[in-house]
């Protein structure tokens, strides 16, 4: 464990960004909302015009892009943790009833992951936001609704070589309901790798978020969800690049952040694939 | 010496086998002379001694059983002379003949030339040591052609006459099959086809009968003693079956803990065992005409120490019943004129196996 | 094999009328589909007739049933927005779309394939760290922020590359880049886990015995076998591959089904949506069914048996 770098690195960094959500409103310096016209599309203060009265420059709205960047944060992490709770839960339901009771149900729900597989995640996504009302709650709910496949599988398999061993037989004979051998027995085995399949599945869940307001079908302005940020700077970038390499560059360190740490935490459970 | 088996025969007649002469005179009496071979594996936990100061030899038409419990280093060895050992080991010999060529500072690509060519080997697991996705006789082939630059007619002519030899009916449609529609018995008889394809001076088999079903296991046994006499090669066996020793062995090489603790012929090996260790595996398992029916078997309590670190003196003597002070210290080697040879502190006896 | 076959057939045919009939219920998502396509300024008259010429004032059962039925007719429907027939228009922009996500998956492979190969066979050592740095790495920025990086680079300051459109093959270079090494970790990993299982293997170690030179041993002998899970990976992005390129496509203007999915979602052509997801779905499909059948076939055990 103590050579798990990956999941140090990983994780002190994902601290770090929660850290910046939770306490944006003591470290932002302005409001995230405020638009100060005398200050448009200013650079960072490494730049020659930069101040420090914006450390990371104003957006074309004269907005404080640190403030931005911190609330921002919010957004992601919210849209991350949300889905993969959602969607855990839809998923983890159907895999282990998949896998504990086989024969038809276990048809059904594979055949249920067969299909969702098949669609095209993001433009049912964006077709659904379209047609119910672009929002960043709805985003989340039809991310849920679209990403419990992983979970389902893995559940599943996960599921079956619980139930093939003898201390769920013995639980059974002893008499325990269906549902509390599942809670019990089979649940506290599988979550270490649930938790890796959650990271996964927040990670791609902010990236989807960020294109579907990219694309302005995902969280509406004013909100400052970074991909919502990079669009917006989309026109101004040749001349104020940091418009868009600053949530650009956060996206990038938060998956990166998260994907380490999943990828800590799989090194961690399945020491066999080590040395 | 190998043109004579690539005879230019019309196309129609595949390549001829046949025995090399007993030519003294030009071929020098060893194919194989090994002194000091050495293997050291670097571990997160130490350098393990997996094969220490091994010298063996081996003459044409000759086989010799190297045989020893799991662990003790055969197989290592064998590796260590086809030289495909895992990138960890090290290996260093003082001298390292085949052939008459001294090979122990030899080049890589040297060493691939002979591999497969002059020595070959065959290992234990035929189940496992097919590539599945290609036709038996591509594998049959594909070194064959590699090494004496043959056409794939006259490659696959060979093919199949060596299934033939080694027993495979229908061998020409035995070509065109994949290994998972050949049952165990059968690809290890293809592994040993596939291992005489160039004709080599030396063959290695790492327990070639050990994953075999018992019914099996003799035939192989016998196919591979029946070649050795036909074609004369020298053959090194690995087991840890004494039996199989008994029933093909011309000389024997006794290995514990990394080392060659006895060597032999078999006929002094099973009449006359010197090392405490030799005697304690021989009386552990029946020995057909040898031992009495009914009587008690040995057992060797204890288990093998580990390689680890600076191993001073006989790494059997906690094992040993006859052990003294003196084992902690350097240990003599006793030979014989006739080649037998020991380690051991003990004074020789004119021991009969009990 | 051939029993095989159909069934996969069978299961294939059953999930694309499942997605069918997803696709169709999209519309009824909003609630009112004929006020999802007439607008939320029309007039209550627009929306009568919208309602009236798409038919959903009958059962659903009925809408759901003319509507697959005209579809296996090849009758797709008329655009309102581009006033053509769907057909030829979602036509005429596959072609463009799967040429993108096949060079896609080519740079995908043209990258991976290299790196997975050295990270297996110099495993743990610092190359393998740094072939799988440039997975994660790869895999953490947002595909968009990518393509604006590259158009910034290649397009405005180094002129090498047109910023939009799709005329020509350079018009295609970015798109594909950004598509492609978005993909590429996940072969990488799985190219390097299948050599390693393989490279451990007993039949490398009797290709090594048979003194083989060694890019036979790792070309011929180990990747033949470790490129199985890859074919059916590579089967499956290509069906993401052409889900995931209408950013790609937005941005860069590529003239292709995913930009035309956007654009009809944004001018609110939903119908041509319905057929464009029901499309791309059943491509997948037929993708999973060929690698599936792929897979059999470069499997001797299944093919032979």
């Amino acid at each position: 464990m103590k050579n798990n770098k990956a999941l140090y690195v990983g994780c002190g960094l994902l601290l770090i960004i929660f850290c910046m959500a939770i306490f944006a409103p003591w470290l932002s310096p302005h409001d995230p909302y405020f638009q100060d016209l005398t200050y448009r599309t200013v650079p960072p203060v490494w730049y020659e015009q930069g101040t420090w009265l914006h450390p990371l420059g104003t957006d074309q709205l004269g907005r404080d892009y640190l403030s931005r960047l911190f609330y921002g944060a919010r957004i992601s992490l919210l849209i991350g943790a949300s889905v993969a709770v959602i969607s855990g839960l839809i998923g983890c339901t159907m895999g282990m009833l998949a896998g504990y009771f086989g024969g038809r149900i276990d048809m059904i729900v594979s055949f249920f992951v067969t299909t969702r597989l098949s669609m095209p995640v993001i433009l049912v996504a964006l077709a659904t936001v379209a047609l119910v009302g672009s929002s960043m709650w709805v985003v989340i709910m039809v991310l849920g609704l679209l990403k419990w496949d992983r979970f389902a599988v893995v559940m599943r398999s996960a599921t079956q070589q619980v139930r093939a061993m003898e201390y769920v037989a013995a639980a059974q004979s002893a008499g325990a309901s269906t549902l509390r051998i599942l809670l019990t027995e089979v649940l506290p085995n599988v979550l270490p790798h649930l938790i890796v399949i959650a990271t996964l599945e927040a990670a791609s869940a902010i990236l989807l978020e960020a294109a579907l307001s990219f694309l302005g079908l995902g969280v509406q302005p004013p909100l400052p969800s970074w991909g919502l940020m990079i669009s917006e700077a989309k026109s101004y970038m040749f001349f104020s690049f940091w418009l868009i390499a600053i949530p650009g560059t956060a996206l990038a360190v938060l998956i990166f952040a998260i994907n380490l740490a999943g990828d800590g935490l799989h090194q961690w459970l399945t020491p066999q694939e080590r040395g | 010496m190998t043109s004579q088996h690539l005879t230019e025969s019309p196309v129609s007649q595949p390549p001829a086998l046949t025995k090399r002469p007993d030519d003294s005179t030009t071929v020098p009496k060893n194919v194989l002379d090994i002194t000091g071979l050495t293997v050291d594996i670097a571990t997160p936990r130490g350098t393990l001694h997996v094969v220490r100061d091994v010298s063996l030899h081996v003459k044409r038409g000759e086989t010799l059983c190297i045989v020893g419990e799991s662990g003790c280093g055969k197989s290592m060895t064998s590796l260590a002379i086809m030289g495909l050992l895992p990138k960890s080991a090290k290996r260093s010999s003082a001298r390292f003949e085949f052939l008459g060529e001294e090979l122990s500072q030899a080049s890589k690509g040297h060493i691939n030339d002979l591999r497969g060519n002059k020595m070959a080997m065959i290992f234990q697991e035929p189940m496992t040591a097919l590539n599945p996705a290609y036709t038996i006789g591509e594998q049959l082939t594909e070194h064959y052609r590699h090494h004496l630059k043959v056409s794939e007619s006259d490659a696959r002519a060979r093919a199949v006459s060596l299934l033939e030899k080694v027993g495979i009916a229908s061998a020409a449609q035995r070509l065109g099959q994949y290994p998972h529609q050949l049952s165990g018995g059968l690809r290890q008889r293809v592994m040993i086809a596939m291992s005489l394809m160039c004709n080599p001076e030396l063959l290695i088999a790492d327990e070639p009968s050990t994953a075999l079903d018992v019914t099996i296991q003799a035939q192989i046994l016998r196919l591979l003693a029946d070649l050795q006499k036909e074609l004369g090669i020298a053959m090194v066996l690995i087991t840890h079956d004494l039996g199989v020793v008994a029933r093909i062995a011309d000389r024997v090489a006794v290995m514990y803990a990394g080392q060659i603790v006895e060597q032999g012929s078999a006929a002094e090996i099973f009449s006359a065992p010197q090392h405490p260790y030799t005697r304690g595996l021989i009386s552990c398992i029946p020995i057909p005409g040898r031992t009495i029916p009914g009587g008690k078997l040995g057992t060797i309590p204890g288990v093998v120490p580990p390689l680890l670190g600076d191993m001073a003196g006989c790494a059997f003597r906690e094992r040993c019943a006859s052990a003294q002070a003196s084992c902690a210290g350097s240990i003599p080697v006793h030979q014989t004129p006739h080649g037998h040879q020991w380690r051991c502190v003990l004074e020789p006896t004119k021991v009969v196996a009990a | 094999m051939l029993a095989y076959l159909v069934k996969r057939l069978g299961l294939a045919v059953l999930v694309a009328l499942t997605v069918s009939v997803i696709a169709y219920l999209l519309l009824y998502l909003s609630g009112d589909p004929a006020l999802a396509i007439a607008g939320e300024g029309a007039r209550q008259a627009d929306i009568d007739l919208i309602r009236k010429t798409y038919g959903f004032d009958r059962p659903l059962i009925v809408q759901y049933g003319d509507w697959l039925l005209k579809l296996l007719q090849g009758n797709l429907g008329v655009s309102m927005y581009f006033k053509t027939d769907v057909a030829p228009l979602i036509f005429s922009k596959l072609s463009t779309t799967l040429l993108l996500a096949l060079y896609a998956l080519a740079v995908a492979l043209v990258i991976s394939v290299p790196l997975g190969v050295l990270a297996a066979i110099y495993k743990n050592s610092w190359i393998d760290r740094l072939c799988l740095a440039v997975a994660v790495v790869g895999q953490a920025m947002p595909n968009f922020f990518f393509a604006l990086i590259l158009i910034m680079l290649f397009s405005i300051s180094w002129r090498l590359l047109p910023v939009s459109g799709s005329g020509t093959w350079q018009h295609f270079v970015m798109p594909a880049i950004t598509l492609g090494y978005y993909a590429a970790p996940a072969f990488m990993r799985l190219i390097r886990a299948g050599m390693i299982e393989v490279l451990s293997a007993d039949y490398i170690r009797t290709a090594r015995a048979k003194g083989l030179p060694t890019h036979t041993v790792i070309f011929k002998h180990a990747l033949r076998n470790a490129i199985v899970p890859v074919v059916a990976l590579a089967a499956v992005q290509l069906g993401f591959l052409l889900g995931g390129s209408i950013v790609i496509e937005t941005i860069f203007a590529l003239d292709g089904l995913g930009y035309l999915a956007y654009q009809s979602i944004t001018f609110k052509d939903y119908p041509v949506t319905q057929i464009i997801v029901l499309l791309l779905s059943v491509i997948y499909i037929l993708l999973t069914l060929a690698s599936d059948v792929a897979n059999a076939w470069l499997d001797p055990r299944i093919r032979v048996a």
